[in-house]
């Protein structure tokens, strides 16, 4: 019951962004869009309720998490987005690299937590995230600028796995 | 007025910088995965920065004036770059483990793990 | 209000003049790879353009557009990259 509600209110609200313009109801939407939203939204949830929670785990549903990834998003990860960009600037016009694939383990369970962790390995400073080992969740990263070898986690990321282990575990 | 012109050119000049930078690089560097960082990193921080003067824009003038055209012009933009943020790392992902699997390997690696660790 | 809306414009087209040089990657690309880059840089440009051509004339269809494309663009190069994985596991 609980994926069957969850999926019905995010489509619901992802609608209700979406239609939001001139209307009765707060000055943003008409009576019969809200109407037909409820019904769209409802043959999703009928058809697609099984897809959000396939492991069974709700501890996404946490609005304390919503806040923290908020909290993550603006903070750590915007400060090193523009990091990522400035060093890219200087690679591209200076061109010097010293490329390398290497691993790192950063010990998370949940597929959800491994693609955060991925995508903001992606976007941060001289790091591209390449392949996972599917049975331990081992990352292998090419690094732009290899100055170790066997490298520790805070080379590579910082204190991302952290911040990920708290908001999607 | 004057500084929602200022702080709008300014956001729409690093969106154009860093969006060129992005294609630059992708001319300009040897292999496979530094072409996918300079276009990754590059192209989704100067989206970021056109589409939220787009976003700026819209708030302003739908407080301004009223009309609801330019509310509903920041809240689509708003979800364009949602969509644009999620999806294009994962896509870059994608494309550099199919690279790595068809045998596509980086020039002038000091090391690779990937190559030695063999996955299926 | 119209100097902003020729601000939109111009960076419009000159996201749009930068798609000449990812064509360059993409019609000269050494391997299959380096393409799928340079059609993957080429869809976010135009997504990016076209945010900015909608808010240029006032038009919000075209940022309905450049929502659906980015979304079909993503499905797209994630299908180019799992057949191109396994072309190379069935050789």
């Amino acid at each position: 019951m609980i994926p069957f509600i969850s999926t019905f209110v995010l489509s619901f609200f992802a609608y209700l962004f979406l239609t939001a313009s001139q209307g009765e109801v707060l000055k943003l939407w008409s009576h019969y869009e809200i109407f037909a939203g409820i019904i769209i939204a409802l043959i999703v949830a009928i058809f697609a309720s099984q897809v959000l929670f396939q492991k069974r785990s709700y501890r996404l549903l946490n609005p304390y998490k919503w806040v923290l990834f908020l909290c993550y998003f603006f903070g750590p990860f915007l400060h090193a987005l523009i990091k990522a960009n400035i060093d890219v600037a200087y690679r591209v016009i200076t061109g010097k690299i010293n490329p390398g694939i290497v691993k790192i383990s950063p010990q998370l369970k949940s597929d959800a937590a491994i693609t955060m962790l991925a995508n903001s390995i992606t976007l941060t400073p001289g790091t591209l995230s390449v392949d996972i080992d599917e049975d331990n969740n081992d990352l292998y990263i090419h690094w732009i600028n290899v100055t170790d070898l066997k490298p520790s986690i805070e080379d590579i990321c910082g204190n991302f796995p952290e911040w990920v282990r708290r908001i999607a575990e | 007025m004057t500084i929602l012109t200022i702080v709008l050119f300014l956001f729409l000049l690093i969106g154009i910088f860093f969006n060129g930078l992005g294609s630059v690089g992708l001319l300009r560097f040897p292999d496979v995965y530094t072409r996918l960082h300079a276009t990754t990193k590059c192209t989704t921080f100067g989206s970021i920065f056109s589409s939220l003067s787009v976003i700026i824009f819209g708030f302003y003038f739908w407080k301004a004036s009223g009309d609801a055209k330019f509310g509903v012009l920041a809240l689509h933009t708003l979800v364009a770059l949602i969509c644009l943020i999620v999806t294009n790392p994962t896509g870059s992902h994608a494309i550099a483990r199919a690279a790595h699997r068809s045998g596509v390997m980086p020039k002038r690696a000091v090391i690779d793990e990937l190559k030695e660790a063999n996955l299926k | 209000m119209t100097l902003l809306l020729s601000f939109f414009l111009i960076t419009a087209v000159l996201i749009t003049v930068f798609i000449l040089m990812p064509l360059f990657r993409l019609i000269s690309g050494p391997t299959i790879p380096d393409r799928v880059i340079a059609l993957d840089t080429i869809n976010t440009y135009i997504v990016a353009a076209m945010i900015l051509y909608g808010a240029a004339f006032q038009e919000i269809i075209y940022i309905d557009v450049a929502i659906v494309y980015a979304l079909l663009s993503y499905v797209a190069t994630l299908y180019i990259a799992k057949y191109i994985e396994r072309r190379a596991k069935d050789k």
